[in-house]
């Protein structure tokens, strides 16, 4: 595969932290190398949050992403501040629900999902990044091509790594919102 | 062997020394250092240890040494600011002759600074933590996995030599997670201490430690012999990582989070047929000078990379007397260097 350098970015508590975990771990668990970098300044005490996903064949470098091949944007600011950074040929995928804006570049992949609106519609309010995840791994992760790397199966598995056993019961939940996100 | 994770650098240090046997953590919470405290505090009570948040950094460490003479595997852990307040209490053990490990996750500085990552606290570290003439051995791990490894090395080499340890780490490896295999529980065993001050039930001379020595000529001879020690730790504890150095031009040295970006710069420096190589220490003390002295005799320059305005650099350049010219890039403040800032580095250097 080729190098994935995915940024998830949002406001704090729309879960963009733990979204690229579960990304992670699936390349943890296809065996690929990986990193996950957060942010951790002053924008994590409320405003935007942002994190760093690395996965590769080779060991990652720096973990910081600075030109990042995947965005995953679930807030304006978020947009506005990496979409630049985007590389050429990149994906980006953004919640349109609460970001009603068109992206001007033509040199990128952009998918939009009202994924906020999704979760509330559909039972699974607060997932709205799982969402994004389904879609994520659905037109990236899992599919042909240089950046497909992982199984449908790796990513359930990845999810249940990342759910705490206290908050065991979402599971379920976290499986109807990935599928929602790859039925976009 | 136990199965891969994905841990916090930070959980994965508190993690690690929990399983080189150290029961006895003694802190006080600092950005980005806090996660490490946070998991001591959660993991010491279902073990039967001791989890402390002291009122101070000043405490914690004289904490530290009290567990330390009684012959107890302990730990502090903080950041740049507070490094400098345990700074005295790290002198006194040293003069005291008590191994024990302080963890640093480098914060841009100085002063409050900020709280992002840095490696600006390298001369502190290797050459003025604190009063006195003194070492440290410090190790500076660059993932996750090689913080767990140097847990359980750093307490035992300072139990070898009866001197405090640190891990020089960053706020970029504190916060990220990577993939880790941890060491069993409970494999490890207690180290013997025959000086240790843990009662002697009337059968033995009491033991004492302390640091005061008011006849001048007893304390040269005791630091005189501290010295002989720390010439046996420089032959015999030097570590170091080569990448792709044998055919090298010109080497980049660099260390921890640096060294990672490093390592990236060299990989596309070679794709573009520059022959680039990579020298990490990994303890900064002892200083690998035995590695660098080796590369000074094939290499024809050397690029010096730390996040911070070049402080190894001097270290560099002792090593090898100057031998091959020596050049040096950095960020600082908590800024991290771009591979393609050390390409074009190291483009202008060869041209």
């Amino acid at each position: 595969m080729k190098d994935l350098n995915m940024v998830f970015a949002g406001f704090g508590g729309q879960g963009v932290l733990f979204a690229g975990k579960v990304a992670a771990y699936a390349g943890l668990l296809e065996n690929k190398e990986i990193s996950w970098l957060p942010s951790y300044g002053p924008e994590m005490r409320g405003g935007t949050a942002n994190c760093s996903v690395c996965i590769s064949d080779e060991p990652i470098g720096s973990p910081l992403v600075t030109a990042p091949n995947v965005l995953v944007a679930m807030n304006l600011p978020s947009l506005d501040k990496f979409i630049n950074a985007v590389e050429p040929g990149g994906t980006v995928i953004l919640d349109s629900s609460l970001i009603d804006k068109k992206v001007e570049r033509t040199d990128i992949n952009v998918y939009y999902v009202p994924s906020s609106t999704l979760a509330e519609e559909n039972g699974v309010s607060g997932l709205a990044n799982m969402i994004l995840i389904g879609k994520l791994f659905h037109e990236v992760c899992m599919a042909e091509g240089d950046y497909g790397f992982c199984k449908e199966e790796t990513l359930d598995k990845a999810i249940q790594k990342c759910i705490p056993a206290r908050k065991a019961d979402m599971l379920e939940f976290n499986r109807k919102a990935v599928k929602l996100g790859a039925e976009q | 062997m136990s199965e891969k994770v994905l841990m916090k650098g930070n959980e994965a240090l508190a993690e690690a020394a929990i399983r080189a046997g150290c029961h006895h953590f003694f802190g006080y919470p600092i950005t980005p250092q806090t996660e490490l405290a946070a998991h001591m505090s959660k993991r010491m009570p279902k073990i039967g240890g001791t989890y402390l948040q002291a009122e101070s950094e000043i405490a914690a460490i004289n904490m530290v040494l009290g567990a330390s003479a009684a012959g107890i595997r302990a730990m502090t852990s903080s950041s740049s600011p507070g490094i400098s307040l345990k700074g005295e209490g790290i002198s006194y053990m040293a003069g005291s002759d008590l191994p024990a490990l302080i963890i640093n996750v480098q914060r841009g500085g100085p002063g409050l600074g900020g709280i992002q990552p840095s490696q600006a606290d390298y001369w502190q570290a290797t050459k003025a933590t604190g009063h006195g003439d003194f070492q440290l051995l410090v190790y500076a791990p660059s993932t996750v996995q090689e913080m767990v490894d140097l847990v359980s090395d750093a307490f035992d080499t300072a139990d070898k030599y009866r001197m405090p340890a640190m891990i020089l780490a960053d706020g970029m490896l504190g916060q990220m997670m990577e993939p880790v295999v941890l060491p069993e529980e409970g494999a490890k065993k207690p180290v013997e201490k025959p000086w240790a001050a843990s009662g002697h039930d009337g059968k033995r001379t009491h033991n004492i430690i302390n640091s005061l020595y008011l006849t001048p000529d007893k304390l040269e001879e005791l630091v005189k012999e501290r010295f002989e020690r720390y010439e046996t730790v420089k032959k015999n504890e030097q570590r170091v990582e080569e990448y792709l150095v044998d055919d090298a031009e010109l080497v980049i040295v660099a260390y921890g989070a640096s060294s990672r970006v490093s390592r990236g710069a060299v990989n596309k420096a070679r794709e573009k047929g520059l022959k680039v190589g990579l020298i990490r220490p990994i303890s900064l003390w002892p200083f690998p000078v035995d590695a660098l002295r080796k590369a000074a005799g094939h290499v024809k320059q050397m690029l010096v990379v730390e996040m911070s305005m070049g402080q190894m650099v001097d270290d560099v350049k002792l090593s090898i007397d100057c031998r091959v010219p020596v050049h040096f890039y950095g960020r600082t403040g908590g800024m991290i260097p771009a591979p393609a800032e050390i390409l074009g580095e190291v483009e202008k250097l060869l041209k």
